[in-house]
């Protein structure tokens, strides 16, 4: 007899989530095939779609609208460069270290920014990132206001080649999208992810729900610094050199992360992850238009949030009820 | 001893400067339940509308506010009836990402066309004139004009808040829109109304500035967040205590300074962070 059933997969989750894994398997072995350029746009892109897929795991889900997680990634940066420099740590193990030294850290801030609420919250996180901002331009053994670089031992002992060293930053890279990807994955197939979507959906219900929202909003913030300030650390990797206004740079790190989720698809999984594609693919088509780029980010941003907030992907979804990751459950016809 | 308390009298009146970028920022905030992201771009937006001002009509800028100001309080018309208001809801999302993306825009775009220079609005003598009180302190005209202001601003919201028709709509939406809407009131109108006289506070704020101190494109988030923590520090209770707060932060800013530049900002965040520590509804707000 036919009966139902609710369940979260299906052929086309089946398929999207080989794929996906072909990909990752792909992506890993660009050693082989990519030129140095095309490693170094990639390492670009996939530290991207992770602060954008952190900002909206943090915005998207647990509704905390920061406009500060240039704070992280400027403390990742710095940190890197401090132990670096200064305690000998080689680079790559410098990076989970970061990540737990922004966990830490993170949680004094929470305490304090959680007593904003909405858009108050919002500009307290910017401040907090300010003052990071004016702190690093007074750390005169870190370059003061005028940054400072990697020194070149630290950079070699990557690699003795640049194509070595772009090799094993894309591949930390590459490890470390997959890592957040992985964490954001699970934690939404938990009891907290249906305690999140809850919380984005209607916080007040999900509170008289029994969630515990504070704690589970503590928990998103966290999770997003350590995230962030790995990130943060794997850019300048990249870019070899630090100085407080790129380190901090709201602009670049968080306004830009802003606009790729909105136009992707807030509060989705795959939106942030899209809106990032569709970025790095105005980036490398269109010529260098400067700071035209964030006027037409910005503009697009605005008119997504005012015709279809929940953006390119929303859009998609609530045409076709496609759903490539098995995240939401649905009701099926069942054989037996 | 001398300089702290001359370092505090000029802390006073730069405190009168960031009063009127916060109140500006608590009125559509009491009102709409609107933080605007961008209110410190419009404030460099004034500016630059005051120097094209200046420089065609060769007036001095403070001539110049009977023509900036009726500008900026129709861009807030405009602004508010064309985009806020379309934002406007339960969610807090749509308006803070709307007025976050406005405020890149307002910035890049005047990048593009003023380019990252350093700019200054000239206004003659008044700029250096200053009353001698004792050998040490004296106090410039100009800061004692805006702060005069702040406190002629902050009276003039009261009695229009408590006394006139349209300071009755400004609370009666901000109370409950649904029942001032069947009270006859626009609310759409009357938020446009409330984010005129936001924007007409800012720019006399932001021509005053511009006449002190150097300003460009990038200015603007610096500013929002003063008004901001003169908001928080003051409490959100009155204007005098958004007053009171932007005070506070005009003298730890200008007592820091006074023993190193480089502290001046970084010590008004601080102080932002050890009342919010300390006592999260401002030092003259109540517990809600």
């Amino acid at each position: 007899m036919a009966g139902l059933s609710v369940r979260r997969s299906s052929p086309t989750t089946r398929l999207a989530t080989g794929g996906a894994v072909l990909l990752a398997l792909l992506l890993s072995s660009a050693a082989f095939w990519a030129s140095d350029n095309g490693l170094r746009l990639m390492t670009d892109m996939f530290l991207y779609i992770a602060l954008a897929c952190l900002w909206n795991f943090l915005a998207g889900y647990a509704g905390l609208v920061s406009v500060g997680q240039q704070a992280y990634v400027g403390l990742g940066g710095y940190g890197l460069f401090a132990l670096a420099a200064k305690a000998g740590v080689p680079v790559l193990y410098a990076v989970p270290l970061l990540g737990v030294a922004a966990a830490l850290l993170s949680i004094p801030f929470a305490k304090l920014l959680f007593r904003l609420r909405g858009a108050y919250f919002a500009i307290g996180s910017w401040v907090l990132a300010e003052v990071l901002h004016l702190a690093a331009t007074l750390v005169v053994p870190l370059g003061g206001g005028s940054g400072m670089s990697l020194p070149v031992r630290a950079a070699q002992a990557l690699g003795r080649t640049p194509h070595d060293r772009f090799v094993a930053t894309y591949l930390t890279s590459l490890a470390l999208l997959l890592a957040i990807l992985a964490m954001i994955f699970v934690v939404l197939r938990s009891r907290m992810g249906l305690a999140l979507t809850a919380i984005r959906d209607n916080e007040g219900a999900a509170r008289s729900s029994g969630v515990n929202v504070d704690q589970v909003k503590l928990i998103i913030y966290v999770a997003a610094a350590c995230g962030t300030a790995m990130v943060g650390a794997l850019i300048f990797l990249q870019r070899l050199r630090i100085s407080p206004d790129a380190g901090f740079s709201v602009n670049d790190w968080t306004a830009l992360v802003i606009f790729m989720v909105v136009i992707g698809g807030i509060g989705t999984f795959e939106g942030p992850i899209l809106g990032t594609l569709v970025y790095f693919l105005l980036r490398e088509t269109l010529a260098n238009l400067g700071p035209f780029y964030l006027i037409i980010l910005g503009a697009v941003a605005i008119a997504v949030m005012l015709i279809e907030p929940r953006g390119i992907w929303g859009f998609v979804r609530s045409r076709s009820s496609l759903q490539l990751l098995p995240l939401s459950f649905f009701v099926s016809k069942s054989k037996n | 001893m001398e300089n702290l308390a001359n370092a505090i009298v000029q802390g006073v009146m730069v405190g009168g400067l960031y009063a009127m970028f916060a109140v500006g920022l608590a009125l559509t905030f009491g009102v709409m339940r609107l933080v605007n992201i961008a209110h410190g771009d419009l404030i460099v937006l004034s500016a630059y509308v005051a120097l094209i001002t200046t420089q065609t009509l060769d007036l001095n800028p403070l001539v110049a506010l009977i023509i900036v100001i009726p500008i900026m309080a129709l861009v807030g018309y405009v602004l508010q009836r064309g985009l806020f208001n379309r934002t406007m809801g339960t969610d807090l999302m749509p308006p803070l990402l709307v007025s976050f993306g406005l405020s890149v825009i307002i910035q890049n775009g005047l990048l593009f066309l003023f380019s990252a220079d350093n700019k200054r609005l000239q206004a003659g003598a008044i700029e250096v004139a200053s009353l001698r009180l004792t050998d040490a302190i004296s106090i410039g005209v100009l800061p004692l004009l805006q702060l005069t202001l702040a406190i002629l601003v902050i009276m003039g919201l009261q009695l229009l808040l408590y006394r006139t028709a349209i300071g009755r709509a400004f609370r009666a939406v901000s109370d409950d829109p649904q029942i001032a809407q069947l009270m006859g009131l626009n609310n759409r109108h009357v938020f446009g109304l409330a984010m005129a006289l936001s924007l007409a506070i800012v720019a006399l704020a932001g021509v005053l500035l511009a006449i002190r101190a150097n300003f460009d494109p990038a200015t603007g988030p610096t500013r929002l967040i003063f008004g901001f923590e003169a908001v928080i520090i003051g409490g959100l209770t009155s204007f005098w205590g958004t007053l009171a707060g932007g005070i506070i932060l005009g003298i730890v800013q200008s007592v820091a300074s006074s023993f190193d530049p480089g502290w001046q900002i970084l010590a008004g965040h601080i102080a932002f962070l050890a009342v919010l520590a300390v006592r999260p509804h401002g030092l003259f707000g109540r517990e809600t």
